[in-house]
């Protein structure tokens, strides 16, 4: 952050005597024709976290299932979808729906609504002296979509897609396994599920561009935005170039399923690869679009609890704007195995490599901003320094992950799972974590407890890492992703993991207890409850912000800034 | 584009064969050579009315067992010129799998193998497998596993030891660079995470410095990454070169071919018969491949979840060109104690070399979601000495032994050379157990 709340002369107004200030329409025009966007921001988080309980425990049955070898668990089950009971292949086609269901719910309707729907929507219009986002209506739009594509997804798990009912196909969707080898409606409800959030996300990203472009306030200036703003608006750039090639992947997808082309059946002169690339060519900015807004947050969290303003801000932006870019290039690190030549995987290898420069240079900008800072170790402070260390240990593996002969043993095994889990399960959501507990307060008004919200840090640390972690030994070990039962020498590490998701669980039942407490019991918070550290606008307004936040637009003034 | 879009080109060319080349393909057109016998296979891949009854995979796979398919397989079902430029030979037609568009979706129609029989008549190798049927040579019997070699290890923590010469590599790159390197980044951030929480928190620090700029610090440690990064590429991309470095012409060549749910091992260098390679079943649980003894059952039976019926047979201590292709959806090849992992991919064929250093039993299992068994398709890699190899060939009807690639490079080219491989396809006696194979998981 370049700028300071002594640098604001925000003009804000304080909302008393305007007789109409704070008129909220009834119940249903609100929540269901929502044009406000912290109303909408709200309602993606609480769609996030019901999205999150259920993939989450969908993990659970999966971390379940792998506690030990053979099958145990799955065939009760697939009963449950509706599968006949003695039906093995049913009860091993279970397997792979859950392992889908979990991937899509995680990353399209978890991690996705609550960071960029969530956060953003809420704060990137606050943080630029915005009273709405740009196209509030399109904005509503976006959030119903993603409902909608999350319960076409639901729908897939109870009609027939192939051996048993739901998709089984990974949530990478590679054909022939997902054409002709997945018979049925499962597999289209679940493109169908992907078509309608990816249209929500592809609306969503327009309308961040456009709000960011257009509607800060007077003396806010690109370079002055609060580097989450920043974050979100590379995200959307991601957003918007990315997720129209899946579209066009999987459309084609869906007419090679129902409508006799062959985009990706050798048999009319088509390739599977092809679908490999155009998906990863979306895939693989899909990760940073999870990661970068959870990067904004650490750096306002960071800047915050250290009491300076961001190190090397300029960097820090243009690092994100560099991922982003790099993001593009390097795709087919998904694809070592699948027959690349020898100078595709040699540029693969060195461009992947590429993007550790500016992911370096974020994580020693944020430790450069707490040293000489004074820091307080406030819950979200706590989230943010396990964030840096979690998210180094996931990059770190990356690193070695990206070389494309190393890929060769590592490749579609536990090593990879452990990776992407640290960098997203560990990284982003404890991101998530961390931004919920910078901004509940100032969302619902309440305090949570301080005490829980450590304990529920703790907790999840050692949860987390005790699930993940083993799973790298396990990959090392050559034990395949995606097995539903595994030979006896990998049930060692998997046995830890399965105590570990039991340690995980019992902290998300710590934050559960924490949000009720706050409702309940919670202190009510003035404007800035975290201090002379939070500088950016949302700490100007009332907690919770008023209904229509910037009436009278602020004006931020340039203090000589250096 | 695979690397078998280039080199097939010179070894087909030395070893003679006839290989067929569209001609307004360009320098990097896909190469076919095809032995007599086999052209109707090639005319169903670029057929496209012949796919409504039959998938890609299906062609593929039947290409197979008469094809020398060297080139870049996707042209394989994009070319109609090959079909046009093939005569229909009917004699093959046997060779031809019948199956739906699914194969293998109906699970209890599993092959039929004549498993009792076999095993009554003492037959160690082909107990179970489709070849039950043929003669096996007495001097053949399976290698018992060494634990811990070719096999992971419960708690284990790294990666298996190596038996190949990238491997080996590859193992040294990985304990060697990468983990201290990345042990070393990850300390480095916890410890300055734990000085910074030591020194600057507010009541060793209460008021905090304004620094935010130090364009020294900033240059440095975008530099220093950069650099640690060049050093780790120089023995990455060295390893990846030497990993593409084609085998030479005279090696043996096994096609892998990966169905749902199993493995077809077909080796046209040897007299084109082929294997099919099933996991044993699990005592107490459902049988996962009908017909098939259980795990256990023999003494040189290895873990559960590992062990097949029929291994994957090569020799020790010579390259190997394995061509992998799949029959119908992704599978992928993979053995980690031989840093070997190759997606099996319908209408492609992925060629790579495996070289095995010693004789030993190394297991591996099927790395890309392929269906409801993905996780019960494992590989048996059986490395021996060339005469025991040899013998292993003799075993199966129509095993033809000779110097790998030796027949092919010292004869007449475009006389003897396709023979060697068309003789089973010829040969109806022999065209037919192959044919069965094929066919019968979706029977």
């Amino acid at each position: 952050m370049a700028t300071t709340a002594d640098h604001f002369q925000g003009h804000v107004d304080d909302h008393h005597g305007h007789a109409d200030h704070d008129h909220k329409p009834s119940f249903f025009a609100r929540w269901f024709m929502s044009t406000n966007h912290k109303d909408i921001g709200t309602m993606y988080l609480i769609f996030a976290v019901i999205a999150g309980i259920i993939g989450g425990a969908i993990s659970g049955v999966m971390r379940l299932e792998l506690a030990e070898p053979g099958i145990q668990y799955l065939g009760a089950v697939a009963e449950f979808f509706g599968s006949d009971a003695g039906d093995f292949n049913a009860t091993l086609h279970m397997w792979n729906v859950l392992i889908t269901a979990h991937g899509l719910i995680m990353v399209f309707f978890l991690v996705m609504p609550a960071i960029i729907g969530g956060f953003g929507n809420w704060f990137v219009p606050i943080m630029i002296g915005a009273p709405d986002m740009a196209f509030p209506r399109m904005n509503n739009i976006s959030f119903w979509l993603t409902v909608a594509g999350f319960i076409s997804l639901m729908c897939s798990a109870f009609v027939p897609g192939g051996l048993g009912n739901g998709a089984g196909t990974g949530w990478t969707v590679y054909p022939p396994l997902s054409t002709y080898s997945s018979t049925g409606p499962a597999v289209d409800f679940g493109i169908f599920a992907l078509h309608l959030s990816g249209a929500g996300s592809i609306m969503g990203a327009i309308n961040f561009i456009t709000t960011i472009f257009n509607m800060r306030a007077p003396g806010m200036t690109m370079h002055k935005m609060p580097l989450f703003v920043w974050s979100v608006l590379v995200t959307a750039f991601l957003l918007l170039l990315a997720l129209p090639v899946l579209a066009a992947a999987i459309t084609m997808l869906l007419t090679d399923r129902n409508f006799g082309t062959t985009f990706f059946d050798p048999a009319g002169g088509g390739d599977p690869i092809l679908y490999q690339h155009l998906f990863w060519f979306f895939g693989h900015p899909e990760v940073y679009i999870m990661i970068l807004p959870a990067f904004g947050i650490i750096s306002q969290i960071i800047s915050t609890f250290s009491k300076k303003p961001v190190f090397g801000y300029l960097g820090m932006a243009y690092a994100m704007v560099a991922i982003g870019v790099v993001g593009f290039i390097v795709w087919a690190h998904h694809m070592y195995t699948t027959g690349l030549s020898v100078n595709t995987k040699m540029y693969f290898t060195a461009a992947t490599m590429v993007i550790a420069v500016p992911t370096g240079i974020k994580i020693f900008s944020w430790i450069a901003t707490m040293w000489g800072g004074s820091l307080e170790f406030k819950s979200p402070m706590v989230w943010a320094l396990g964030f840096i260390f979690l998210f180094t240990v996931g990059g770190v593996t990356g690193v070695v992950l990206a070389n494309g002969g190393i890929d060769d043993v590592l490749h579609d095994t536990y090593y990879v799972v452990a990776h992407f889990h640290y960098v997203l399960s560990l990284g982003a959501v404890t991101a998530l974590f961390a931004g919920f507990y910078y901004w509940f307060p100032k969302m619902s008004g309440r305090m949570h407890s301080e005490f829980l919200s450590h304990l529920h840090f703790w907790v999840f640390f050692v949860g987390v890492n005790l699930i993940f972690f083993p799973m790298h030994f396990l990959g090392l070990q050559g034990m395949p992703r995606r097995y539903p039962d595994y030979p006896e020498a990998f049930t060692h590490w998997n046995y830890v993991a399965t105590v570990g998701y039991m340690i995980m669980a019992a902290s998300i039942v710590i934050w559960l207890v924490n949000v009720a407490y706050a409702f309940i019991a919670g202190r009510r918070v003035e404007a800035n409850y975290w201090g002379e550290g939070a500088t950016t606008l949302e700490w100007t307004l009332s907690s919770p912000p008023p209904f229509h936040q910037f009436e009278t637009v602020p004006v931020i003034e340039d203090a000589g800034h250096h | 584009m695979s690397l078998s879009a280039k080199i097939p080109l010179e070894a087909l060319e030395t070893r003679g064969k006839r290989a067929y080349r569209p001609g307004h393909w360009g320098a990097s057109a896909p190469v076919i050579a095809c032995a007599p016998g086999c052209e109707t296979l090639l005319s169903a891949q670029g057929n496209r009315e012949s796919t409504t009854t039959m998938k890609s995979g299906n062609n593929v796979r039947a290409a197979s067992c008469a094809v020398k398919a060297l080139g870049l397989s996707l042209a394989l079902a994009m070319l109609p010129q090959a079909a046009l430029a093939a005569a229909p030979a009917p004699a093959s037609a046997p060779s031809f799998p019948t199956a739906g568009p699914t194969p293998s979706m109906e699970p209890s129609g599993a092959p039929a193998r004549g498993a009792e029989a076999a095993q009554a008549a003492g037959n160690p190798l082909n107990a179970t497998g489709p070849t039950a049927d043929m003669a096996a040579s007495p001097a053949y019997t399976p290698m018992k596993p060494t634990e811990g070699i070719g096999l992971p290890v419960d708690g284990g923590i790294g990666l298996q030891k190596q038996f190949s010469p990238f491997g080996e590599y590859g193992h040294w790159i990985h304990d060697a660079v990468l983990v201290p390197l990345i042990g070393f980044i990850t300390l480095l951030v916890l410890v300055l995470l734990v000085i910074v929480v030591i020194r600057f928190n507010r009541r060793a620090n209460p008021i905090a410095s304004r620094t935010s700029h130090n364009t020294l610090l900033e240059v440095a440690w975008t530099l220093l990454p950069v650099l640690i990064l060049v050093g780790i590429a120089v023995p990455s991309i060295d390893l990846i070169a030497k990993q593409y470095k084609p085998a030479p012409a005279r090696a043996l060549t096994v096609k892998v071919t990966g169905n749902q749910w199993f493995w077809t091992y077909s080796y046209p260098d040897n007299g084109e018969f082929e294997v099919n390679s099933y996991m044993l079943n699990l005592p107490g649980q459902p049988a996962i491949n009908a017909g098939v003894r259980e795990v256990g059952s023999e003494p040189w039976d290895g873990p559960a979840q590992f062990e097949v019926d029929n291994r994957l047979v090569i020799p020790a201590g010579e390259p190997i060109r394995l061509q992998i292709t799949a029959a119908d959806v992704i599978h992928s090849f993979g053995v980690p104690s031989l840093w070997f992992k190759t997606d099996a991919v319908p209408g492609r064929i992925n060629e790579k070399v495996l070289f095995v250093e010693k004789p030993g039993v190394y297991y591996g299992q099927c790395y890309e979601l392929c269906g409801v068994k993905h996780a019960y398709m494992p590989i048996v890699v059986e490395a021996l000495p060339r005469d025991e190899f040899n013998a292993w060939v003799l075993s199966h009807p129509g095993g033809v032994v000779g110097q790998p690639g030796s027949v092919n490079a010292a004869q007449a080219p475009e006389v003897t050379a396709p023979d060697v491989d068309a003789t089973p396809a010829t040969n109806p006696n022999e065209a037919v157990p192959a044919a069965e194979t094929t066919a019968s998981p979706s029977a």
